[in-house]
């Protein structure tokens, strides 16, 4: 027997090796050993974020057609690796202060992160179900790490039950869609949906629609998000609105547009609702929140929105724009929770938007970065949110997606609303009582980072436009 | 020295500053003090480049000079392209020659977080004059938008009272109206494969297209002008922001939208813009009359200049779409001397507003007893406004009139009554404010101009007098690039023209 060729999965399979070593690890040296782990946990995906560009080349399958590695690949596997890396850099300073050293965070994080990089690579119903459920079990178990808070438990429990409910929808779609095709290849699936589904396929399609748009948080299956953001500790949070975002639009990408690509006109439609929809929620569902993590779940309902009319455009401009929009998405994202995490007053943490009061005065350079963070999400030039925006509307102008641009620009101002109001906190207002000074160097840097990182692009923007461009490029074959 | 990227630098220079002032560490009294010399320094060099700008440009042709480009977005016909022609050629230097006047008149107003505020201004400097400069639509819109950031910080920072409302207002006000015009530039660049504004220009968009980008163009322009009924930011805005701020947003910003007329919606759009006449004159004569009378029961000053602004924006929008020589260097003028006079107005609402901190009218009265020396200056400013003969504010309304009565005497006879109305609510206000007993107790001891508030009036009443006395030195670098804009907008209609009678 012929052995699969190992090495296009020379990062997931390295992950999965150190997971396992850092898990016996941690069994052997108990708590103490939590801020190690973390450590070497971030080195492994450090690590295996330089084995990802390595296994490249054009595009190659394994495992029997159930493992696929191509340039889009490879560019949402960096961003992924880079999300997690970051959010867990992020997270240690939290555990020690939390006093939650415990040595399953770490381990936990890194098999999510192995699932997403799985997802990404999945080339088959099965590939993509095992790979989104090695995800989703850590992820749950994230949520409710905190253990002795009523409100994580309540998070924890509540993804739980949801998330199953979606990956049941999933299965039961990709039992249709096997029932009618024949087959759970996407290769095998393209071949044969070429002339045309049968309804059955069509029903099969809506439902695994559903199950990834939950993932994603998309509306109408976000219902979600705001609780379970809320709920779950901060740095979880901030990992769920990045890491497992991005494995998921790449997995949805992948499915539309490869298997599905030849009945495109018939997700297209779905797509198009539930991008309006997203964007109509995550607007004005934002606006009346006060807990500034629950008004980042909303603004990230938005995002999605925006996200997905790169989809809904459906061409290679489309997934270009949405690859960008992802890329941008992820470095505001972390910078904000980054601060978000630095809310601390009297060593406790803050998740109120008032709590950010006069914050320009008490912590000038902090307030500057939030700043930049918050008119980057608003979409407002020259920061970096605002060419995410450029290029997804740039696709659907291009092919006629008029009306889903123009609602797209209105929301995105009545999204800038609240944006503005978080600088008008930190700016307008006096301050009550001041953050604690002495951020952790950690957090002061991911935040300096992804500020400059975020100004910058505007400047030099050609490195991940290219290879965002390229990255779309190797999925249409090109 | 012409090889050099002059614009480029304008651009840049104050971002420079900026950058340094925010290196600037240590006891709050030391950085407030480098913060305003760096800052002062800065936009002064800026200004001196810019005015090299001026002398090195050839006013003998209608083509962009002084063209700075470099790649930008890989893979799109997007660049980094910057140059001036004469339409523009003013507008950079009102924005170099305004900010160092901003940042003096605030030396001793502003006093809390001097190092942002100097900071902001310099950023707004950079965004103002890479608007004006920008060759290509994408980065014309990141300057455009860019403006934005500093200014709901200046205004909601150093504010008045109702500052968050009014910043809000103009922030979301102005972005509504552009992020329309985002989708129209997506359009062009599908049609045109480029958004380099000199191809562009050139560049026949089909008849049925040009509406709707017009319209979305138009949605940006005529908030930013502002034109009636959009124009309701702009009394808050003034209103609310402090000194410079309001001086910024009467002598530049309101100036965005002229331009955007002049540069983009009528070469480009040349059919709309002909269809859409109409349109634009009905809004501009409201404004014109309805804003004046509004005016003239205003309480408060900034107010009261603020509606006024409005009204000579109006005379501005119709001397542009009679698209005649003297209608639209009229325009520019006008736009010109409304940045200067507007602006010298609001440091004069500033001067005693530093010394009472009120601008309710009636809170005043008498002032040239103990104030001769501002009676004096504001004087001369009210004249400017009413288009006094030898102001610069007569020639750009006289040429406007003009350029409106060959074309339609109608229009010319409503605007003209913004002539009448204006001189009613400035002189009102010049009564009610510098003349009658000085009856009030507190403004008995009011103290006369100081020596910082003299330097910052006298280049304004300088380019004043000039402006009205010597007209041509500014009006002749115009004429190539304005002359090319008739006539492209002409040869266009002509060539429409019959192929409308035969579809009819």
């Amino acid at each position: 027997m012929e052995l699969p060729n190992f090495s296009l999965a020379l990062p997931e399979i390295f992950i999965a090796l150190s997971g396992m070593a850092l898990l016996i690890l941690g069994v052997f040296r108990k708590q103490e050993a939590t801020q190690g782990i973390a450590i070497l946990a971030v080195i492994t995906m450090v690590l295996a974020a330089l084995l990802v560009p390595a296994a490249s080349g054009n595009r190659a399958e394994t495992f029997g057609g159930m493992f696929v590695v191509d340039g889009f690949a490879v560019f949402s596997k960096l961003l992924v690796l880079v999300a997690s890396s970051l959010c867990l850099v992020m997270s240690v300073n939290w555990l020690v202060k939390e006093k939650l050293e415990r040595f399953e965070y770490p381990v936990l994080v890194l098999f999510a992160t192995l699932g997403m990089l799985l997802m990404i690579s999945a080339n088959n119903l099965i590939a993509l179900y095992l790979g989104l459920e090695l995800q989703s079990l850590s992820l749950y178990v994230l949520a409710a790490y905190q253990r002795d808070s009523g409100r994580a438990t309540e998070a924890g429990l509540k993804y739980f039950v949801l998330g199953s409910l979606a990956s049941g929808m999933l299965l039961y779609g990709s039992s249709l869609i096997y029932g009618f095709a024949g087959t759970t290849g996407f290769d095998a699936l393209a071949k044969a949906l070429e002339h045309g589904a049968p309804v059955g396929v069509i029903v099969g399609l809506v439902f695994v629609l559903a199950g990834l748009a939950f993932k994603i948080s998309a509306v109408p299956f976000h219902m979600w998000t705001p609780d379970v953001y809320e709920g779950a500790p901060t740095p979880v949070t901030a990992f769920f609105a990045v890491a497992p975002k991005i494995a998921a639009f790449s997995l949805l990408v992948r499915v539309m547009v490869g298997p599905f690509g030849a009945v495109t006109a018939q997700w297209q439609q779905v797509v198009v609702f539930v991008s309006v929809a997203s964007m109509l929620v995550g607007s004005f569902g934002a606006i009346a929140q006060s807990n500034i993590k629950r008004l980042m779940a909303y603004s990230s309902i938005g995002h999605v929105g925006y996200g997905l009319i790169g989809l809904a455009v459906g061409d290679q401009v489309g997934i270009r724009g949405l690859l960008i929009y992802l890329a941008i998405y992820l470095f505001m994202n972390v910078g904000t929770f980054a601060i978000i995490l630095a809310m601390r007053q009297k060593g406790r943490l803050l998740e109120g938007i008032d709590d950010l009061a006069g914050l320009s005065k008490t912590h000038p350079m902090m307030a500057v970065a939030m700043a930049i963070f918050m008119f980057s999400m608003a979409g407002v030039p020259p920061m970096a949110g605002f060419w995410g925006k450029f290029y997804v509307f740039m696709a659907a102008v291009d092919k006629g997606f008029i009306t889903l641009a123009i609602l797209g620009v209105l929301t995105s101002v009545v999204s800038a609303y609240y944006y503005l109001r978080i600088i008008k906190v930190m700016y307008f207002d006096e301050p009550k009582e001041a953050l604690d000074r002495g951020v952790s160097g950690s957090l002061t840097f991911i935040m300096g980072v992804n500020a400059l990182l975020i100004v910058v692009f505007t400047f030099i923007p050609s490195p991940l436009v290219s290879s965002a461009g390229a990255a779309a490029a190797s999925l249409f074959g090109g | 020295m012409t090889d050099w990227p002059l614009l480029s630098i304008t651009t840049f220079l104050p971002l420079l500053g900026a950058a340094f002032i925010l290196t600037i560490n240590g006891e709050a009294k030391v950085v407030a003090r480098n913060a305003r010399n760096v800052a002062l320094l800065t936009s002064v060099a800026t200004f001196l480049v810019s005015l090299l700008v001026w002398t090195n440009f050839d006013p003998g042709t209608a083509d962009f000079q002084m063209v700075d480009q470099a790649a930008w977005l890989p893979g799109f016909d997007i660049s980094y392209k910057m140059g001036v022609d004469g339409i523009s050629l003013f507008f950079v230097l009102l924005s170099t020659f305004l900010t160092p006047l901003c940042i003096l008149s605030a030396w001793e107003a502003v006093q809390t977080r001097v190092k942002e505020y100097m900071i902001a201004f310099l950023v707004l400097e950079t965004m103002m004059v890479g608007m004006f400069c920008a060759l290509d639509l994408v980065l014309f819109y990141t300057f455009f938008e860019g403006v934005l950031i500093p200014m709901f910080i200046i205004i909601g920072v150093w504010g008045g009272p109702r500052r968050v409302y009014a910043a809000f207002k103009f922030f979301l006000y102005t972005l509504l109206g552009s992020v329309l015009m985002l989708l129209a530039i997506l359009a062009m660049y599908f049609n045109a494969h480029t958004t380099d504004i000199q191809v562009l220009l050139s560049h026949p968009f089909p008849a049925s297209l040009q509406s709707w980008l017009w319209l979305a163009f138009f949605a940006s322009f005529a908030v930013k002008v502002p034109m009636w009924p959009v124009h309701t930011w702009l009394p808050d805005a003034h209103v609310e922001a402090p000194t410079a701020g309001s001086v910024i947003l009467a002598g530049v910003l309101l100036k965005m939208g002229g331009y955007g007329f002049l540069r983009f919606s009528l070469p480009m759009f040349p059919l709309a813009s002909h269809d859409f006449t109409p349109l634009v004159y009905t809004l501009s004569i409201v404004a014109v009359v309805y804003t004046s009378l509004v005016a003239l029961v205003q309480e408060d000053m900034k107010k009261l200049i603020a509606y006024s602004s409005v009204a000579h924006m109006g005379f501005v929008t119709i001397g542009i779409f009679t698209v005649q020589t003297q209608g639209i260097e009229g325009a520019i003028y006008q736009m010109l001397s409304h940045g200067i006079v507007a602006s010298a107005l609001f440091l004069c609402v500033g001067v005693v507003y530093d010394r009472m901190h009120t601008r309710e009218i009636a809170r005043y009265g008498g002032l040239s007893n103990r104030m001769p020396q501002y009676a004096f200056v504001f004087m001369v400013f009210t004249m400017a406004s009413v288009g006094l003969p030898g102001t610069s504010g007569f020639v750009g309304e006289f040429l406007v009139l003009m350029g409106a009565f060959q074309v339609n005497s109608w229009v010319a006879a409503f605007a003209a009554l913004g002539l009448i109305l204006g001189p009613a609510y400035m002189l009102y206000l010049y009564r009610r404010v510098i003349f009658g007993k000085l009856t009030r107790e507190d403004l008995k001891s009011i103290l006369d101009l100081s020596p910082r508030e003299i330097a910052v009036f006298v280049p304004l009443i300088l380019v004043v007098v000039w402006m009205g006395v010597y007209p041509s030195s500014f009006l002749a670098p115009m004429h190539a690039s304005v002359a090319k804009l008739i006539n492209d907008y002409q040869l266009v209609q002509t060539a429409a023209d019959p192929a409308s009678l035969a579809l009819r």
